[in-house]
């Protein structure tokens, strides 16, 4: 097991070069740069353009620059440098620093919540497969699974506005800095439940069918008859004994889940207004301000594969029948 | 064989595949004839009446009639009907020119009013243009854009995949390698990476196509790998080795053999993609980086609804255009879905 | 049809039988089609006493092994008619909470696959001791009892396998292990379902003998389903042969076996690979043959109404 995970975790450093320098080159190959702002407007200074674009580096070729970030980003000296936001003028791991917080407080919010619904729903429908509810049920799903994340997200922009129930996006209210402790917990609570709903209905239909899918496979099987034949009740038999099976695939989609929480709510944090990483990643781009884009792309690709890694090693602990030695 | 049968045929005699065929049929045909069915041009703006709400229609002295609107409250955009005032619609009258088909120069429309009275059968946008018309032409590119997109999958997964499981070794290595290095970036941080490379101002059709391509280019990969895998399993089928052993070349062996008996399973591991690249552009033309004003796309036209005042003012008419993904979409997942169950009933190779 | 009905009425003297079913019909359902996988059978099990059933896949063997505690698919796809006594208590009319104490606790099951009848998830100790938890709640040192049914089917080591998974253990180590589960509620009836047919030739010899074994130390009835008449000889005091739901012989199994009365048994008698004959092919049943064997002693059958051993 343990070497397995070495052997993974070494697989990763490849696997970002690739995807940094990848990222490096794209976004010089795209026309301009950040300093293209600047430099239009006529009463700037063309000194001062030479001196940012000294202390930016920008008029090395772009792989001179590549290999100067990332002599910068290996720790030889115990730290690693990412980089320099131009647009926001600070250090870009502290950038991510402070959007990191919100983007996994609603991942984790949607998860939680798409999680608590989608299983029990999933169970239901596999034990009355065929009932109207099992119908409704997976037509729901279906729909779920269809609409686009960015139309639902500007339908609850659109239903707080009309019923005035929910804050129209953002994270916290204007004048969350003179509240309690308490008022404050609120206050990001009622903000978060429309982008929870909104990033969590996708997931729960996923997680639904897959649920309902395995649970149905395992109904069938033959370890299901033995604990019928010893006389288990009907309830124990579906919530001891193929529960257990059946939340074996649900694992990976734990894991898969997991390295999409930097990702996964990029289109609700922009329409919603809400201040993560997604949102930063989106202006950034516009803005060409590159380091803050290879640090959130390094972030989130490392968190893809730890999450794939996270998911194996759960299902190997829950799973007895896989082992990596 | 049930295959000789043909693919399109077993989906048609599927109730649920008969149904979402005819109702893309019904969407396509709308697609296709977009310029006669619309009143206006996507560009036909009318400053006086912006944000105007969908217009009823009356029966009056032996016609149709288009209610006529006045402007109650110009802050809050308010529009109030003129009681017994209309506008008679006229059938098939000729309005702005076009070309059918792209070819045959038309002014023919199927219904139109007399300027200044507009007819607005969805409302009106910001600049007063028809919500109606922007919808039809925005059909266009979200039904276009998926069947563009498989054929380009198609023949990137198939010389990637069928090449890989076929000939092996270092080609094999270096493809899945590439793959998995694409898989490994979140796809929407991927996406939109991609689409800053390029400049903003192409003309329509480049960034139509660019947007295809980028979307090829992130979809591509599922496709290859099932190729792959199926070609893997081909390789060492008696058939193959037969026409290893005739002296048959490497090419003319996956051309002849080879992809004949992946053929179906190409279409449809495409096919399920279709989605992807209907969402994939309608959130680019949403975030302001896929099709331009004044074209009209479904995502595009939903940009427009991020507007405060949109939501304040309950212009609800504006939200058409997500609609019009979701069901396009959904039936597309059920097109997909019933076309996997017709191909791969076990779900041995092309599960979701 | 009067040979067969006569030849064992000498034992029906002797008390009331531990098991006695009478007249089992079972249907199956679905999409409009009524099939019928047992068709009116009846015998009987003595205290003590192994039956064997024989047939092939699809002669509603394992089907009437699995009514006996209602472990079918429920009513409107399975539909179970007659009498199923089990010392005097007809367990067709006992409530779903009612036959529960039945299972595994009078009558226990091992089946054909002991590979995928485990839980996966679970290891053989923690299945082991649902069944006892279950039934015999006075034990209270669970974990010696567990040990204990394990050294009762011969598993070495037993303190240490009972926290093993299945997947750890050899396919003849997991039907020891079903059978210790079987066992360890002390049941008064032990429904074999195929108990060797998964596993390798010498495992097959091993677990024969140890439910051989079993069958004398515990003094149970066992009821033996099988396609295969080379076990049971040495093993099963009478035989019932059936042949698409239906009972076509039944006796002694000495008798049977010595003097096969249908064209069915028989063919499944030559079916018994035999040492030191030579054979270029193994036997097959010839079913056109049969049917026409078949058919007339069917009809004779219907014809007086018994299909009835004892």
């Amino acid at each position: 097991m343990r070497t397995v995970i070495t052997r993974r975790l070494l697989a990763l450093i490849p696997m970002l070069l690739g995807i940094t320098f990848m990222a490096t080159m794209l976004m010089h190959l795209a026309p301009g740069d950040f300093l293209d702002q600047v430099r239009m407007q006529r009463d700037v200074d063309p000194d001062y353009i030479e001196r940012l674009e000294q202390e930016f580096g920008l008029h090395n070729p772009w792989y001179v620059q590549y290999f100067l970030w990332l002599s910068n980003v290996i720790p030889w000296d115990l730290r690693s440098d990412f980089g320099y936001s131009f647009h926001y003028k600070v250090d870009v791991w502290e950038l991510l620093g402070q959007r990191l917080p919100a983007t996994i407080i609603l991942s984790l919010t949607s998860l939680t919540f798409a999680w608590i619904i989608a299983i029990p729903l999933g169970v239901l429908a596999a034990i009355y497969k065929d009932s109207v509810f099992d119908r409704i049920s997976s037509i729901l799903a279906y729909a779920a699974l269809s609409i686009p994340e960015f139309f639902l997200a500007l339908l609850a922009l659109f239903f707080a506005a009309r019923t005035g129930l929910f804050p129209l996006g953002g994270f916290t209210s204007t004048e969350f800095e003179f509240m309690s402790p308490f008022r404050k917990f609120f206050d990001i609570v009622h903000h978060l439940v429309l982008p929870t709903i909104v990033v969590g209905i996708g997931s729960i239909a996923s997680i639904m069918r897959i649920m309902r899918a395995n649970f149905i496979d395992n109904i069938r099987s033959e370890y299901v008859t033995t604990a019928r034949a010893k006389g288990v009740p009907e309830g124990i038999v579906m919530f001891r004994h193929v529960f257990r099976n059946a939340i074996n695939p649900l694992i990976t989609a734990a894991g898969f889940a997991f390295s999409t929480i930097l990702s996964g709510a990029l289109m609700v944090e922009i329409v919603m207004n809400y201040p993560g990483i997604g949102h930063l990643v989106f202006h950034a781009l516009l803005q060409q301000d590159q380091f803050v884009v290879l640090g959130a792309l390094v972030m989130g690709s490392t968190m893809l594969i730890l999450g794939n890694l996270l998911a194996d090693i759960m299902l190997a602990w829950n799973d007895p029948r896989i082992r990596y030695d | 064989m049930t295959r000789e049968k043909g693919i399109f045929r077993q989906v048609l005699e599927r109730p649920l595949g008969l149904a979402v065929l005819s109702l893309l049929a019904v969407f396509y045909l709308v697609a296709l004839f977009a310029d006669f069915l619309s009143p206006y041009e996507t560009s036909d703006q009318d400053l006086q009446k912006t944000y105007h709400p969908p217009t009823s229609v009356f029966w009056k002295d032996g016609g149709l009639h288009v209610q006529r609107y006045e402007l109650a409250e110009p802050q809050e955009m308010v529009y109030r009907k003129i009681e017994g005032e209309g506008a008679p619609i006229r059938f098939f009258a000729s309005g702005y020119e076009y070309r059918l088909f792209g070819l045959i120069p038309a002014e023919r429309h199927l219904f139109l009013v007399d300027e200044p009275d507009r007819i607005y059968l969805l409302g009106s946008d910001e600049t007063g243009r028809d919500n109606f018309s922007r919808l039809l032409y925005g059909s266009r590119i979200s039904l276009s854009i998926g069947l563009v997109g498989i054929s380009i999958i198609m023949v990137f997964g198939f010389m990637a995949g069928g090449l890989a499981g076929y000939f092996g070794g270092i080609w094999d290595g270096v493809t899945m390698r590439f793959i998995e290095l694409v898989m490994a970036i979140p796809g929407l941080y991927l996406l939109l990476v991609l689409r800053s490379t390029f400049p903003d101002h192409l003309s329509p059709a480049q960034i139509f196509f660019l947007i295809v391509l980028i979307l090829s280019f992130l979809a591509w990969g599922g496709t290859a790998r099932i190729i792959r895998g199926m070609t893997l399993s081909l390789r060492n089928r008696q058939f193959v080795l037969a026409a290893e052993v005739l002296g048959q070349s490497s090419w003319k062996i996956v051309w002849k053999h080879i992809l004949p008996n992946v053929f179906s399973y190409l279409v449809v591991a495409a096919s399920l993609s279709i989605p992807g690249f209907i969402l994939g552009e309608a959130a680019l033309s949403f975030l302001g980086l896929g099709i331009q004003e004044p074209s009209a796309s479904w995502g595009l036209m939903l940009s427009q609804a991020q507007d405060m005042k949109v939501f304040m003012l309950n212009f609800w008419w504006l939200l058409l255009p997500g609609a019009a993904i979701f069901v396009t979409v959904i039936a597309f997942n059920v097109l997909g879905d019933v076309l996997r169950d017709i191909v791969d009933p076990k779900q041995k190779f092309l599960s979701r | 049809m009067a040979k067969n009905g006569n030849r064992n009425s000498s034992s029906t003297e002797s008390p009331s039988p531990l098991l006695d079913v009478r007249d089992l019909v079972i249907e199956f359902r679905s999409r409009g089609e009524t099939n019928l996988a047992v068709d009116g059978i009846s015998f009987e099990v003595r205290k003590g006493e192994t039956l064997a059933v024989v047939g092939e896949s699809g002669s509603g063997k394992s089907v009437t092994a699995m009514s006996l505690t209602r472990l079918l698919p429920e009513e409107p796809v399975c539909r179970i008619s007659g009498d199923i006594l089990f010392e005097g208590r007809n367990l067709t009319r006992c409530s779903e909470r009612e036959i529960r104490k039945f299972r595994g606790k009078e009558i226990a099951y091992i089946f054909q696959e002991p590979a995928t009848s485990l839980n996966p998830v679970f290891t053989v100790g923690n299945q082991i001791a649902e069944a006892i938890k279950l039934h015999r709640p006075e034990v209270n040192d669970v974990e010696k009892e567990i040990i204990r049914s394990l050294d009762l089917v011969k598993i070495r080591e037993p303190e240490k396998r009972f926290r093993d998974y299945p997947h750890q253990l050899s396919g003849g180590m997991q039907q020891r292990v079903m059978i210790a589960m079987a066992l360890a509620c002390h049941p008064k009836l032990l429904v074999a379902d195929e108990p060797t047919t998964a596993l390798d030739v010498t495992i097959q010899a091993q677990i024969m003998d140890l439910l051989r074994d079993l069958k004398q130390k515990l003094a149970m009835s066992i009821i033996l389903i099988t396609h295969n008449f080379g076990i049971v000889s040495g093993f099963a005091d009478k035989v019932i042969v059936m042949f698409r739901g239906k009972i076509v012989e039944a006796g002694p199994t000495e008798e049977v076996l010595r003097n096969p009365q249908h064209a069915y048994t028989r063919a499944l008698i030559s079916c018994i690979p035999r040492m030191g004959v030579r054979q270029k092919r193994l036997t097959t049943i010839d079913y056109a043959e049969l049917e026409k064997a078949g058919d007339q002693r069917l009809t004779e059958n219907r014809n007086n109404g018994a299909n009835t051993v004892e």
